[in-house]
């Protein structure tokens, strides 16, 4: 037995990002805004957490600018928790996405939840250590996202609605835009790079692939059970729970339903179980009503 | 009985596509595990990586935890790969409260050793048993073994911390061979569940 230290361990790389992902695989990560909704959030199996100081219903609720959390108040919660800690920036605001890398954060969220910072550019996601997660409504924003650096993709949906509606639209959208490059031949490859504004390269790969290179999630409007193990069967490889949990009525119980049905997300008896006696969901907004300036989703270009 | 060994992933949370993956590149036939009738037909297991903390609760709730246990005490080859090897351990240096895990090598881990998610690091690694190159060892968040008892050999040893132990049946990485397309790792314990099965 020996250990070989001639060459020096690398941080950052991209397989080490994309491979974080992977480890929260068929897990669910969990909007929290205080150490305490942490520990209930770790307590109830969640893979990690989000730490932010209002959920996407209250961000909503007061308006305004919306912008990266307090240091004291992320850095309260990754004391609190052993599992992973992901922040979010606003979508180009790169300097906040730098001082939360150097807050030690887990993983960082480019998110439109946020109020965007720069209309046109994302953050440059290739120059950071820390690896970043993206929102996307359809595969080409996910590839644009994927080729600026982000190691994990979320389908955005439409957070702080409490309506999953959104959200089984962006995924069905991804899905159905790798299943349709699955049918195309190499010359007609390069026409659909054209239409989906995205990196020939990336095209290719996930033609080949059937998947995207990196791990593919679901957020925005999951707030039931059953919610959570739908996303799974449309092919989400986890979930990301904002508002539903801490903003129904029994959030240690519902964070914990949630987690079971993630795991047995093909297996109606388990979801029953789970879905009983949860108190009161979050009340949820209708999307059809929600007006055109209010749909974060359409934030990211 | 066919030679062909049938190898579970635990699929209760982490990476169980990677594992079948390498599983099936290495021989075996490969299949998730969720359910204790599962596990009761496979004649070995993977225990992927992932957060050791969800997998041990839902490992608890869903009455897999002891059934684990007794086929791991009775024998069965298990490979634990990162939150793998934090379940395979005898105690944990710094669980949070109520984590069990199933244990079967004599080893304390620490949680998180090498740091968090910014420490997380690729280095080539030498694997006892291991032949040719050295292992790309991808480490993730990743746990360290403070100590082995007698029984369990050390396999590996990255800067001066033991990444790898195994102990009969049972073998631990703190890193994931099953991110890298090298299936060396993944063919040595599909070696030790063919190597059982000839024994029994």
């Amino acid at each position: 037995m020996s250990s070989t230290e001639n060459q020096a361990p690398e941080t950052g790389t991209a397989r080490v990002k994309r491979g974080m992902a992977e480890q929260l695989k068929g897990g669910v990560i969990m909007d929290v805004v205080t150490p305490e909704q942490a520990k209930i959030a770790e307590d109830a199996g969640a893979v990690a957490v989000m730490a932010l100081e209002r959920v996407p219903a209250d961000i909503r609720k007061d308006g305004g600018v919306a912008r990266m959390s307090d240091p004291d108040m992320i850095e309260g919660i990754i004391d609190a928790v052993s599992i992973p800690v992901m922040a979010k920036s606003r979508i180009g605001h790169f300097v906040e996405a730098q001082v939360l890398q150097s807050l030690g954060v887990d993983y960082i969220d480019e998110s439109e939840v946020l109020t965007p910072a720069d209309e046109v550019n994302h953050s440059d996601k290739w120059a950071f250590t820390t690896p970043f997660v993206c929102g996307a409504t359809n595969l080409g924003e996910a590839l644009r996202r994927i080729a600026e650096g982000a190691a994990m993709i979320r389908s955005k949906g439409e957070a702080g609605t409490g309506n999953v509606v959104e959200a089984v639209r962006h995924l069905r959208q991804i899905k159905g835009d790798i299943a349709r490059l699955r049918g195309l031949d190499n010359h007609e490859l390069y026409a659909a790079a054209k239409e989906l504004r995205a990196p020939y390269e990336l095209v290719k790969e996930v033609a080949e692939l059937g998947k995207l290179p990196v791990v593919l999630f679901s957020a925005g409007g999951v707030a039931t059970p059953a919610d959570a193990a739908l996303m799974r069967q449309l092919g989400a490889e986890g979930v990301f729970v904002g508002s539903g949990i801490f903003k129904s009525g029994d959030p240690a119980k519902r964070a914990a339903a949630i987690v079971k049905a993630t795991t047995f997300y093909d297996d109606p008896k388990i979801i029953a179980d789970a879905s009983r006696n949860l108190g009161e969901a979050m009340v949820g907004i209708n999307c059809d009503t929600l007006p055109e300036t209010e749909r974060y989703a359409n934030r990211g270009w | 009985m066919s030679n062909t060994p049938v190898i579970g992933v635990l699929a209760l949370q982490g990476d169980v596509r990677e594992h079948l993956i390498a599983l099936a590149a290495a021989d075996a036939v490969a299949r998730p595990v969720r359910r204790p009738e599962e596990l009761a037909e496979v004649d070995g297991l993977v225990l992927p990586g992932g957060e050791s903390t969800t997998i041990s609760k839902l490992a608890v709730l869903f009455g897999l935890m002891e059934p684990l246990r007794t086929r791991v005490r009775d024998g069965l080859p298990v490979y634990g790969t990162c939150a793998g090897m934090i379940m395979l351990a005898d105690k944990i240096l710094d669980p949070r409260s109520g984590q069990e895990t199933v244990g079967g090598i004599d080893m304390i881990v620490r949680r998180n050793a090498f740091g968090r998610q910014n420490e997380s690091f690729e280095a080539s690694v030498d694997v006892k048993g291991i032949d040719g190159e050295p292992v790309e060892g991808v480490f993730i968040r990743a746990p360290w073994v403070e100590s082995v008892g007698a029984g369990a050999e050390v396999l590996a040893e990255h800067d001066g911390h033991i990444v790898a132990v195994r102990q009969g049946n049972a073998l631990a990485t703190s890193f994931h061979p099953e991110l890298t397309g090298d299936h060396r790792v993944h063919s040595l314990f599909v070696d030790m569940v063919r190597a059982h099965r000839t024994r029994e």
